[in-house]
């Protein structure tokens, strides 16, 4: 299919660059960049490029508030429609409806949080560090499903994982431990330590499964050598770290570590023993788990696998892994190192994932749904919007995305159509999307289509532009 | 695009599917003789094989150019007889009846000035109705309405919003309303081909991929099998049945709107799916089916329109035709001159158009396509004229520019 990477001239490098590391180009971007891809990459590493327009987006304790307030009145307001229709029941089929006012809050959230999380997608000129934000969020996922997250799952985004991405791996952990909705997501917001004030007082105990996904996924890996007893004593040891509860009107909703929740006494995590240091505990944890060579492993195999291939070249993983080490997991370091890596310029071997394609063909097309059509379309490509089905978060290999081809299809036609007309010539398309990336046949197809639409609908669907 | 869950709003209650761009303005001059034109345009995209619509049965060279694909008056199916030297193709009996009742006009051997075989390049020509393609961005029809002096406003813009998207032809500063179905066309057997076809030459895995979910939707489909997909995908591979409602419920929504009295008066629909390179199966296959879908929506605006029918005039095009000799895989490439059909009671019709420049192979262009005697511009410059009232200087300069030397035909509809 796509050309040999090693023949590929600068404008193929270019298109390589943005279709892999970022989500495609805009027209004109791979002119921009064509001089030196490579580089084009490394400065777009930087922490601006990481960001999002927050706007007036709420920080997660302002949304969690929020949420109790919104849950308060909905509460109230059904109180009084019984108290209403207990009193006059006749009435009751004859009260009109009350009119409908958008979404309710949480799901309002969430479309502005998807919002701008797509908006910094679709307008980053090379878009590398947004892809790594993606990445990382999707390591340490957590699911709008789950409760009160809904409305938290953006600000978490942007508050544990957007500044820590050309940060160190420690900082992010950590941020991402003691952040809300991670504690809410894996439950560890009510775990309670068997012997601390509140355990024995309310014959509570601990929830493991925070300590349990640190390790196995967050971390050092699966099957990497720690025990149940390890999962046992470090879901003790972070036993405490929870939530203000949310009617606190100033600090609901924000990281705490309750000392009456958190169980006392010195604990064994993979063969290190922490003195029990209140909070500093759990963080010591952390640090160690970070800095053990599992957890770079871990890490090295999958950037490369998300990035170049499904069974990414070895001697990536040992370069990404070793660069890792020794700056003591500095992420701006190992990115650079990723791009740097002649591996990682191999011709387009992976399908893009289903967010990533529609990035890149919202881009390419310049066309601009409405939120709600985006996540509509991530949701039937079976990749909906921080709605992880497990903890393990979404699948980074071809397989699990090869089945909704067909579906690719369905929305490639409806783009086709809506934006197919206004679009400039599909063979302009053809050199603004994939440059020389474009095997002939491609050209061919897009050539010979019957309409625009048809045009624009088989540039999206070609293997250039599904795969990266 | 993607189908987000959303409260219809109620011009998705009121077109369930398709798509219709209309104008709002009743047309004044022929209003102030007391008539009240519905001009409705369809765009076929991808270029109809004008030959196997309407086929020249009583040309002696024409079995001898299509062979066993030549549609003859013994063919089985048989053609339906036009006049004795045409006949139609016999997916089309509403169309055919409406000839016999003098209500439909066939235009053969039609061409716009476009001489290339591009389809972008064709459409382009096509509906902007410049010679070149690429030389404007807004469409005749709408500048034949910009042309016009509005009598009354007709119908609340409020009631509907502009959409986005619109096909050229309607594009431009005339104010045009449009829908945008909810529901969208079947993704067509043709776009799928030509997706699994790239697929085949350049990525064996995703070919497999697709041609197993294909198939599978086939198989739910056509062994009836009670399997709901998971998803609610698409059925790659669509056949008659959903074409032909697609075709039918959109041309009979676009007629319910043109028939209300504060409706639009002028609208444009395009249906795609015409580009039959490969066994184009006129008598049963593919393009049986497509030309069987436009009778059924010929029907349907009939029908849907109601006592406006009388006032109607339903012209049909597309941006060339195809090779008037059967290729190697059953089916026709690119070519030029091509059929415009014309329905709708307002017609003169009952009758074939046709300066007729023969099939031997002397007489095709380029020794390979049915040559244009008739330039698309003068009928639309006919209809235009007589059916609406356009002024012929307008035609001439700011509708078709550069046609100052194509006539406009004479005597199209009753009125002129």
């Amino acid at each position: 299919m796509a050309a040999d990477p090693q023949s590929l001239d600068s404008q193929g490098r270019a298109a390589l660059a943005l279709h892999r590391f970022g989500f495609g180009p805009r027209p004109g971007d791979i002119a921009a960049i064509a001089s030196d891809p490579r580089a084009a990459l490394l400065a777009d590493l930087k922490p601006e490029s990481a960001r999002v327009d927050a706007g007036a987006l709420m920080d997660s304790g302002a949304a969690f508030r929020a949420l109790f307030e919104f849950r308060q009145e909905r509460k109230a307001e059904r109180e009084a429609k019984r108290m209403d229709a207990a009193a006059q029941p006749a009435m009751r089929d004859a009260e009109p409806a009350p009119a409908k006012a958008g979404p309710p809050l949480p799901q309002k959230v969430y479309l502005a949080e998807a919002k701008a999380r797509y908006d910094a997608a679709l307008n980053a000129p090379v878009g590398f560090a947004q892809r790594l934000v993606w990445f990382w969020s999707n390591h340490f996922c957590v699911s709008a499903d789950k409760g009160p997250v809904r409305i938290l799952c953006g600000a978490y985004e942007r508050e544990a994982i957007r500044p820590h991405v050309l940060g160190r791996f420690s900082d992010m952990l950590l941020a991402v431990e003691t952040h809300p909705a991670m504690l809410l997501y894996l439950d560890n917001a009510r775990s309670i330590g068997p012997d601390s004030f509140a355990g024995l007082r309310r014959h509570k105990g601990i929830n493991e499964n925070l300590a349990r996904e640190i390790m196995e996924l967050h971390t050092l890996g699966v099957r990497t050598g720690y025990t149940q007893d390890d999962v046992i004593n470090f879901a003790k040891v972070i036993s405490g770290w929870t939530v203000v509860p949310p009617r606190n009107p100033e600090r609901g909703g924000e990281f705490v570590f309750n000392e009456r929740m958190h169980e006392p006494g010195a604990q064994m995590v993979v063969g290190k023993t922490y003195a029990e240091d209140g909070f500093a505990q759990g963080r010591a944890v952390l640090e160690d788990l970070a800095r053990r060579p599992a957890t770079a492993k871990h890490i090295a195999f999958k950037l490369a696998r998300h990035f170049v291939a499904d069974v990414p070249p070895p001697s990536l993983v040992d370069r990404l892994e070793k660069r890792f080490r020794d700056t003591h997991g500095d992420l701006l370091e190992v990115s650079r190192a990723l791009v740097t890596a002649p591996e990682a310029w191999a011709a387009p071997a992976k399908l893009k994932t289903p967010s990533e394609w529609i990035a890149a063909a919202l881009r390419t097309t310049g066309f601009a749904p409405d939120i709600r059509r985006i996540i509509g379309a991530q949701t039937l490509l079976g990749e909906a919007l921080w709605r992880p089905p497990a903890p393990k978060g979404f699948s980074d290999e071809s397989t699990a995305w090869v089945d909704g081809l067909a579906e690719r299809l369905d929305i490639a036609n409806q783009i086709g159509r809506q934006a197919g007309s206004l679009a400039r010539e599909p063979n302009e398309l053809v050199d603004a999307a994939l440059g020389s990336l474009a095997s002939k046949e491609t050209r061919e197809a897009v050539k010979r289509a019957a309409s625009r639409p048809q045009a624009l609908a088989l540039l999206l669907m070609a293997p250039e532009f599904q795969r990266r | 695009m993607i189908n987000a869950p959303h409260a219809p709003t109620r011009r998705e209650l009121l077109l369930a599917s398709g798509v219709l761009f209309a104008w709002a303005h009743l047309p004044r001059a022929a209003r102030a003789e007391g008539r009240d034109p519905r001009l409705l345009v369809v765009v076929l995209r991808g270029a109809l094989d004008g030959l196997a619509a309407v086929a020249p049965v009583g040309d002696p060279d024409w079995i001898g150019l299509r062979g066993d694909n030549a549609l003859t008056l013994d063919s089985e199916p048989k053609a339906l007889p036009l006049d004795g030297f045409f006949a139609l193709n016999p997916a089309m009996p509403n169309l055919h009846r409406m000839y016999q009742a003098g209500t439909a006009t066939v235009v053969h051997a039609v061409a716009s000035p476009y001489r290339e075989r591009s389809h972008f390049d064709g459409q382009d020509v096509l509906e902007s109705g410049f010679v070149k393609p690429g030389a404007a961005d807004s469409g005749w029809l709408n500048r034949a309405l910009a042309s016009l002096q509005p009598a009354a406003r007709v119908g609340s813009k409020d009631a509907f919003a502009v959409g986005p998207v619109t096909p050229l032809v309607v594009r431009g500063n005339a104010p045009v309303l449009s829908w945008t179905p909810p529901k969208l066309p079947p993704a067509g057997d043709d776009t799928v081909m030509r997706v699994l076809d790239l697929y085949r030459h350049t990525d064996p895995t995703l070919a497999r991929a697709l041609e197993e979910r294909v198939d599978l939707a086939a198989i739910a489909r056509d062994g009836g099998l009670d399997m709901q997909p998971k998803k609610s995908g698409p059925m790659p591979q669509v056949r008659g049945a959903a074409i032909r409602n697609y075709f039918s419920e959109s041309a009979g929504a676009a007629a319910k709107f043109m028939a209300r009295a504060d409706g639009p008066r002028v609208g444009a629909l395009a249906f795609d799916g015409w580009d039959t390179h490969a066994a184009e199966g006129a008598a049963n296959g593919r393009l049986a089916l497509l030309l069987g879908a436009l009778d059924g929506a010929l029907g349907s605006i009939e029908s849907g329109i109601g006592d406006a029918w009388k006032e109607t005039a339903v012209v049909v095009i597309t941006e060339f035709g195809r090779t008037a000799r059967i290729n190697g895989t059953e089916g026709t490439d690119h070519g030029t001159a091509t059929v415009a059909l014309l329905a709708g009671g307002a017609l003169k019709g009952g009758r074939v158009i046709a300066d007729w420049p023969g099939l031997s192979a002397a007489k095709l262009y380029q020794d390979r396509d049915l040559k244009p005697t008739t330039d698309l511009r003068a009928v639309l410059k006919g209809l235009l004229r007589d059916h609406l009232r356009v002024d012929e200087r307008a035609l001439a300069s700011a509708v078709f520019p550069g046609s100052e030397r194509v006539k406009a035909a004479n005597g199209l509809v009753l009125a002129s």
